[in-house]
């Protein structure tokens, strides 16, 4: 095992989210959900692929079979004080 | 909301062409850029494109880029700069949120995403020290903000961006210490290869990095063989003092709009992975919406272009601006032109990578 870090905005590391497959995470999403990895600041643009990897790697899944982690609005990251509409 | 005939995300080179062959045609265009200026990547790429005459050959991307806006501007076409499309609903309306202070709705009767793609990264001990990042970032940094990265680099991925952003951090005054490539064959065009090496930089095939080290700074990559399987071998490993390590490790279609719109995706290791399936008019299977561009696939700036005037043109169909005759005029005329540019060993797996998107490949 090894704390190398996957998800930089979350700091979890490979083994936070190896151990989450362990414990019974089956899709990324909810490796997402039990570690945050991907709901940081960047939303999981650095680590979305690598978290896919590591999970490929654990379960022995192929990388095309896995379902991606769903996005969300909003895309970017945007203070909430951007979120008020110019009534123009 | 505002409401415009077509809008387009995305300011690259994909996105300038839809913008101005749909305005061409008579469109009300919006076109959208999170950056303070268009042109996307083009204007980092200092170097010549090659290919044919008709495909610019000869030709710096940056060049490319400013005769674009210039066309831009004559069209006279509405251009939102600082302003991020954050999301999309029903019906193409989409949130942007501008000059990082207010909300906007906007809705185009079609869209056009072409929102390009990310750089990959690769997970290794130290890969969060200062000093490493993606060869893209220090690309930018050199062409476009002028700043040296570091003094002496790392380049990890032997690819075209590997090698060319290894060619402009030399120009740029940089010392690169090694290219490393994890497969046993080199991976660029051997015309951006060959000036590299000819300019004394070593290559390690079948090599990784495996370690970045360094006191809160990187200071030295540790590199190690891999075997057939490209798991590091013991003992093979060779320390590298240097001061920036750059990945040139892949990139992935920017996809999150056409995702949260619903559009159907189809996962293709070729392009980089999931991308929206789209038809021969790069219409995506929901309505009004279309793609183009590195979203569609990894590809080149040749091709996005090509595919952006398609896009554009098809739209502009859509809503009723160009007959149906004219349209299968245009877009034969394009596809022979997309086919000339995906040929070769490069470009002939893209070209059946895309027949395979096209087709529908598997369903997610």
């Amino acid at each position: 095992m090894n704390n190398i870090i996957i998800c930089r905005c979350e700091e979890v590391t490979e083994e936070e989210i190896r151990e989450a497959i362990l414990s019974g995470c089956t899709t990324v999403n909810e490796i997402k959900r039990k570690t945050r990895a991907g709901m940081g600041l960047c939303q999981g643009r650095t680590c979305r692929k690598l978290v896919e990897k590591v999970f490929a790697d654990e379960t022995g899944i192929e990388m095309e079979k896995i379902q991606p982690s769903t996005y969300r609005s909003p895309v970017r990251p945007v203070p909430i004080s951007n979120f008020e509409e110019d009534d123009n | 909301m505002r409401v415009w005939d077509i809008v387009v995300v995305g300011g690259g080179p994909a996105g300038l062409c839809a913008a101005i062959e749909a305005a061409k045609n008579g469109a009300r265009v919006l076109l959208i850029d999170e950056n303070s200026r268009p042109g996307g990547q083009l204007f980092k790429q200092i170097h010549k494109f090659f290919g044919s005459a008709e495909h610019k050959a000869g030709v710096r991307g940056l060049e490319i880029g400013l005769q674009l806006l210039k066309e831009t501007k004559e069209l006279g076409m509405d251009v939102w700069l600082n302003s991020k499309v954050c999301g999309i609903y029903d019906d193409n309306v989409l949130w942007v949120v501008k000059d990082e202070r207010k909300s906007f709705q906007v809705k185009g009767a079609a869209v056009i995403l072409c929102t390009g793609a990310v750089e990959n990264s690769i997970s290794f001990e130290g890969w969060t020290l200062p000093g490493v990042m993606g060869a893209g970032a220090a690309q930018t940094m050199i062409n476009v903000n002028r700043v040296l990265p570091g003094r002496k680099v790392l380049m990890v991925g032997s690819g075209n961006v590997g090698v060319i952003v290894s060619y402009q951090l030399l120009q740029a005054g940089a010392e690169v210490a090694a290219i490393v490539e994890a497969a046993p064959r080199l991976g660029a065009y051997g015309v951006h290869t060959a000036k590299v090496r000819r300019a004394g930089v070593p290559f390690y095939v079948s090599h990784t990095i495996v370690r970045a080290e360094g006191d809160g700074k990187v200071e030295r990559a540790i590199i190690a063989r891999v075997d057939e399987r490209f798991k590091p071998v013991d003992g093979s490993e060779i320390a590298i003092n240097v001061d920036t390590i750059c990945l040139a490790t892949g990139l992935t279609p920017l996809a999150e709009l056409a995702w949260i719109a619903g559009c159907k995706f189809v996962f293709n290791r070729v392009l980089g992975g999931h991308v929206p399936w789209h038809d021969r008019y790069m219409a995506t299977s929901k309505k009004g919406i279309y793609i183009a561009g590195d979203i569609t696939g990894i590809e080149e700036a040749s091709t996005a272009m090509e595919e952006g005037r398609l896009a554009g043109v098809s739209a502009a169909a859509a809503i009723g601006l160009i007959d149906t005759e004219r349209l299968e005029k245009i877009a034969g005329e394009i596809w022979e032109r997309l086919d000339a540019l995906r040929c070769g060993p490069f470009g002939e797996n893209r070209k059946i990578a895309k027949q395979q998107v096209m087709a529908g490949g598997d369903e997610q």
